[in-house]
């Protein structure tokens, strides 16, 4: 086991962690933050997406030791200081971009991702980002939906186009 | 106005703030103190002879507390399967016991042969690697018509050979199908394949066993869609444990599509170990794993005649389908093909001659059982299918061809058993041409051409059957259960409610639209009711959520409870009033005397219940909590009909869905919204599984769709926008709500939608071909142009 | 996983005398590494994590007007460092998905050499240099078949220089699961020829087609390459596609290649 630190959702977190501990393990294990879920062992559901240093990546798929001193944001750390929805997660809500909500914490940072980098992305731009975050639920029609919507586009227009 | 609140209201949903916000619970959330982990030993040949399995060495290993194999379950009971087929001669079928562990032989890759139980994870994997075993491989039984030669290998050697079933429906039929197909001026003949699915709910399998020493109870945390069915499975067949000794809690659950309505092996192992050992027992299913244990869907080899006279009305229809159950029957495998697929083989239509066979067959395979839609997908497909090759033999337009064998008058008796009581589904045909835009389709097709690219159109009609009843009728079918639903509506003392249901949502968002109903019946806010699910020690009792039943069903017996409550409520509230009960009505949460304008607001009369200080106790107790148990009278139908264009790359056969539209009659509506995402993600499952999907076995039983890397899961860009509509509405005539269910008719209405756009596209560059098996991969589409 | 020590040296040194540990390994983006360690199909003794060495990250241009990218350097920043060879850009910017491709690295992919991994293709058809701590290897010398490189144990790929083509287009059929290239093929024309590099088809791992490239040398049009193909015989066949699919691929992608190369 060895020492491991970093700043998790703005707060300085420390744990213990083996070599083969991943920062997935370590955030729900070890720091007890269960909103990061693991849907396959393949990285590619995307249902650990994180931000790690400001970029999306699969928590699974990158060692806790790895993440030494970077700043990491999980879903628990995605609403407003007030504990209000920001605009991504509430848009989610509002266009029923969720049924189990499984996959969902990993297809919020992954959005919010997108939209950090590109602030009004088209439909098309928005199927290909998420490409690594499979739904099973939703069919991707009210996921697509949010995500126009939390750009300030016409999401209702778009999609009946 | 579309309304703000109660039945029909698009109310957000509740349940998403603690999604969104990553404080759900699932049940790989919960961690007891002093869990332990369990790492099961799962075979990697698809038939063997078990010669010897030595555990000692991994006994020794670090971390390990006691290594499980089938000897230590040598007196505990099998899993139960919950449905007895009879065939076609009036016997049973042929049930194998079905071990927690394996004994004697394996039968399928994936199943357990041994769990290992250490304080870690991972510790106990590496004490795994250190089993030592000796299989004797045996041939292994794949194909499901080689498995019934008479020289194939036996999956299991104390049954008569490897066919469960032999199914004839109705039986009684046979000579008129035969003799009508004989007389038919056209015979349309198709043979194809269901392919086999994973359902893939997002969230893989779990479960925590739990025991209390100091009161004998056990409790399994689980991933299941009805923590009822478990308790009763589990603590009655398996395990020995009596109701009150056995609490079964199913939390946040992540998706499920069937897979996890079926009692599992690990279930029971985690509760068994938890007793044995004194501490919590914890086992998560990794994706790979998922691949190998968690039931499989469909896999069905059919062929389907249909048979028109001159005037191209229907006369018969005679499907012969094998069925494959997988190595050993699942919970409600042998319902699936039969009475859940051969009763809607009449489909939307008028056919007065139908013979259904099913041929259920044991392989060296998962076990197979219902995955959304279950059976219906499967009688829809062939019928869709077959109807529109007889329309392109015919030369007839296919939706025309369609609407000349619709069912117009209610209620309609079916050939197959059945009785549909209401629906139109030329309404449903009308209002699908409106929203896919039917009549553009030419001038798109124009369009595709000057890039290249073929585009075909396909549309369907189907119809569901959901909520399956009534107990009487399907416990005569061979159900082992009833299927009724439970709730019970606590009004406490303040006025706000609790209502304890039987449904267990896992997407659906019930927390959301069930209490729109109470809203919509009592007037008050939908912010004064909540939802308790989930956890048997909390609820009275339930069969869960599946079939599409949880509103129709479970939704009913909650209307009945709140009709209790609101009679009790009036009594109170006439006495408080001084009038008589008769005269009493509530209206938007309150409860007035008719005529006057005397009242009382419903927080009053509740408060009345729980401080009885003036309050009729010579008549009525204090309280005010009601439960009701709902078995329907029939099932309900939804219908409707859905259309695709596709465009196909004439190079790459590569298929591309261009646009979907669906239009659905559900009867009356909750939730709009809910609806619609429904409908959603049954239409992407489609998609799924017409051109992605395919759970693949090479033919020693190796899965070789054993991942995400080959098995291909629908995502963002596989997938348009699609249209949906659900504003034809011909109301359940037998459940109090008028509702019909929602969840499964997009997976049931699209694969033979986009197959039959597929077929026309290849017609419209030449390519005449017949039929191509799901999925439609690119690879397949190309060497379907190449013949 | 098996337990394995991790080690994260700052420095290529450091990073080499780590990697002199019987059954040490180097860790990239681990984008493929970790997937495979967790089912089991490794058993390092210790990880070298890569990411700290800082010299081996980033982009920059030598005296030959070559591209040269760090070993380390993320698939992301390939997308968004080298905008004047935009077929190798594209290319960067469609492995796996935005997850995947802040993780993982050039030299994890071509250390790895999946058959169907998307850069082997760039770096052969560009005619590149994959420069290493101790040695410069040239594409064509480097790979040596599925998941087989020149590279030594031990060895870290700490560059990879490209020369750039006057025109290139990397044309990807992915397989529907995994996303990763059912065929892809990448063309790149340069002053003296045209190569022409195929992924994802063959059981040997990416190859050069010549024939196309004569083809194409003459004339630098689809309908150079109209006629020919690929023998069926040696390539891949699976779930997703027969051999004969995969050569009837190779010939589509290479003339949608040339009809997008710019």
């Amino acid at each position: 086991m060895t020492k491991v630190s970093m700043t998790v959702n703005g707060e300085a977190a420390e744990g213990e962690a083996e070599g083969r501990t991943l920062l997935v393990e370590f955030l729900r294990e070890e720091l007890g933050l269960t909103g990061t879920h693991v849907g396959c062992d393949t990285s590619q559901c995307g249902a650990c997406v994180v931000h790690v240093d400001g970029k999306a990546v699969k928590a699974c798929t990158i060692f806790a030791l790895e993440a030494e001193g970077a700043e990491v944001r999980t879903i628990e750390g995605m609403a407003n200081p007030d504990g209000s929805l920001t605009v991504v997660q509430q848009a989610f809500q509002d266009h029923h971009g969720l049924q189990c909500g499984f996959c969902t914490p990993g297809m919020v940072m992954s959005a919010a991702a997108l939209l950090e980098e590109n602030p009004r992305p088209s439909e098309a731009e928005i199927r290909d980002y998420l490409e690594g975050n499979i739904c099973r639920c939703t069919g991707y029609h009210n996921i697509v939906k949010a995500v126009l919507a939390a750009s300030g586009q016409d999401a209702d227009r778009i999609a009946a186009e | 106005m579309p309304k703000d609140h109660g039945i029909g209201a698009a109310s957000k949903r509740r349940e998403d703030v603690r999604f969104l916000t990553g404080t759900g619970n699932y049940t790989d959330d919960i961690n007891l103190p002093r869990q332990l982990y369990v790492h099961f030993l799962r075979s990697d040949i698809a038939h063997g002879e078990i010669r010897h399995i030595d555990t000692s060495d991994a006994e020794g290993m670090p971390g390990v507390k006691r290594v499980f194999t089938g000897k230590d379950f040598e007196g505990v009971g099998g899993l139960p399967c919950g449905w007895q087929v009879t065939d076609k001669h009036g016997q049973p079928m042929q049930e194998p016991a079905h071990p927690v562990i394996a004994q004697g032989k394996v039968r399928h890759v994936g199943e357990i042969l041994a769990a290992v139980v250490a304080d870690s994870r991972e510790r106990a994997r590496d004490a795994a690697e250190a089993i030592e075993f000796d299989i004797a491989e045996l041939p292994a039984v794949v194909d499901m018509k080689a498995a019934l030669a008479d020289d194939a290998p036996k999956v299991h050697d104390d049954l008569d050979g490897n066919l469960c079933y032999d199914w004839g429906f109705v039986e009684e039929n046979r000579a008129k199908v035969d003799a009508a197909i004989r007389e038919a001026a056209h015979v349309t003949t198709l043979e194809l394949v269901n392919n086999r699915l994973v359902a893939n709910p997002m969230e893989p399998r779990v479960a925590v066993g739990d025991y209390s020493r100091a009161d004998d109870q056990s409790t399994l945390y689980t991933t299941s869609q009805n923590p009822h069915v478990i308790r009763l499975l589990m603590g009655a067949f398996v395990l020995g444990i009596p109701e009150h000794k056995l609490r079964v809690v199913a939390p946040d659950v992540g998706g499920g599509f069937g897979s996890k309505i079926f009692h599992y092996a690990e279930e029971a192992f985690c509760t068994f170990a938890a007793r044995q050992l004194g501490r919590p027992v914890k086992w998560t299913s990794t994706r790979s794993e998922a691949f190998m244990s968690d039931a499989h869907g469909r896999d069905h080899v059919t062929k389907i005649e249909l048979a028109l006279d001159a005037e191209n009305n229907f006369t018969a229809i005679r499907t012969e389908t094998h069925a494959n159950m997988g190595a050993y029957l699942s919970t409600f495998a042998p319902s699936v093909p039969t009475w859940l697929h051969g009763t809607l083989m009449a489909g939307n239509y008028r056919t007065p001659n139908i013979y259904v066979n099913v041929k259920a067959v044991f392989t060296n395979t998962v076990p197979v059982d219902a995955y959304r839609g279950a059976g219906r997908p499967e009688a829809t497909f062939q019928l869709e299918r077959v109807i529109d090759k007889a329309a392109r033999e015919l030369g007839v337009d296919p939706i025309a061809l369609r609407r000349q064998n619709f069912v117009t008058e209610f209620p309609y008796a079916t050939p197959v058993a059945v009785e549909y009581d209401t629906g139109d589904y030329n309404a449903t045909m009308d209002k699908l041409e409106e929203i896919a835009d039917i009549e553009g389709f030419e001038a798109r097709r124009r369009e595709s051409e000057a890039k290249g690219k073929l585009r075909g159109l396909g549309v369907n009609a189907y119809i569901e059957a959901c909520g399956i009843a009534p107990s009487n009728l399907v416990g005569q079918l061979g159900a082992r259960a009833g299927l009724y639903d439970a709730a019970t509506v606590r009004v406490n003392a303040t006025g706000s409610i609790s209502v304890m249901v039987g449904a267990h949502s896992h997407g659906q968002g019930h927390e959301t639209s069930f209490p729109q109903v109470i809203s919509e019946m009592l007037g008050i806010g939908e912010d004064q009711v909540e939802i308790v699910h989930g956890d048997t020690s909390k609820i009275p009792f339930g069969m869960g959520t599946y079939g599409s039943r949880s509103l129709a069903v479970c939704g009913s017996a909650m209307v009945r409870a709140t009709e209790k409550v609101v009679a009790k409520a009036k009594k109170i509230a006439a006495h408080l009033l001084e009038a008589a009960e008769a005269d009493i009505e509530l209206r938007d949460g309150k409860f007035t005397v008719a005529g006057t304008d005397k009242e009382v607001a419903w927080g009053d009369v509740t408060l009345a219940a729980y401080v009885p200080h003036n309050y009729p106790l010579e008549d009525i107790e204090p309280g005010l909590e009601e439960t009701a148990f709902y078995d329907p009278a029939n099932f309900t139908y939804p219908a409707g009909a859905y259309a695709c264009e596709v465009e196909v790359d004439p190079e790459t056969g590569k298929v591309t869905i261009e646009r979907f539209a669906a239009a659905d009659d559900f009867g009356n509506v909750i939730n709009p919204m809910i609806v619609d995402g429904q409908v959603h993600g049954g239409i992407a499952q489609g998609i799924g599984q017409a051109l992605l999907e395919n759970c693949a076995y090479d033919e020693t039983g190796q899965l070789v769709s054993a991942s995400y890397m080959d098995y291909a899961m629908p995502r963002a860009d596989d997938v348009p926008f699609y249209a949906v509509d659900h504003s034809c509405q011909t109301p359940c005539t037998h459940n109090p709500l008028g509702v019909k269910g929602c969840g499964e008719a997009g997976a049931i209405g699209s694969p033979p939608t986009i197959v039959n756009a597929v077929i026309d596209a290849l017609h419209s560059g030449g390519h005449k071909v017949g039929h191509i098996d799901m999925p439609l991969t690119p690879a397949r589409v190309w060497a379907a142009m190449q013949d | 996983m098996y337990a394995f020590e991790f080690e994260k040296p700052t420095s290529l040194s450091e990073a080499v005398t780590a990697l002199q540990t019987e059954e040490a390994l180097p860790l990239g983006g681990g984008q493929t590494l970790i997937p495979s360690l967790k089912q089991r199909l490794a058993a390092p003794s210790k990880l070298v994590s890569l990411r700290g060495v800082d010299e081996i990250r980033g982009i920059c241009r030598d005296d030959a007007g070559r591209i040269c990218i760090g070993g380390g350097t993320t698939h992301a920043e390939v997308a968004a460092g080298v905008p004047e060879y935009p077929a190798l850009a594209a290319l960067a910017a469609n492995i796996g998905d935005p997850a995947v491709r802040n993780r993982g690295t050039i030299g994890g992919s071509l250390a790895n050499n999946d058959p169907s991994a998307c850069y082997p293709a760039a770096a052969l058809a560009s005619g590149a240099t994959i420069v290493t701590n101790t040695r410069e290897i040239a594409a064509d010398d480097y790979f040596e078949g599925m998941f087989m490189t020149a590279l030594e144990e031990g060895e870290i790929i700490t560059e990879v220089r490209f020369p750039v083509p006057e025109v290139a287009h990397y044309e990807k059929f992915e397989q529907p699961a995994s996303r990763f290239a059912l065929v892809g093929v990448f063309v790149a024309k340069f002053a003296d020829g045209v190569r022409v590099a195929v992924t994802g088809a063959s059981e040997e791992g990416v190859f050069r087609w010549s024939e196309a490239e004569a083809a194409l040398a003459s004339n630098f049009s689809p309908d150079a390459v109209q006629g020919l193909s690929v023998p069926a015989e040696g390539m891949i066949g699976d779930l997703h596609g027969s051999p004969e699919y995969r050569a009837h691929l190779v010939g589509v992608m290479t003339r949608r290649a040339v009809a997008a190369a710019r």
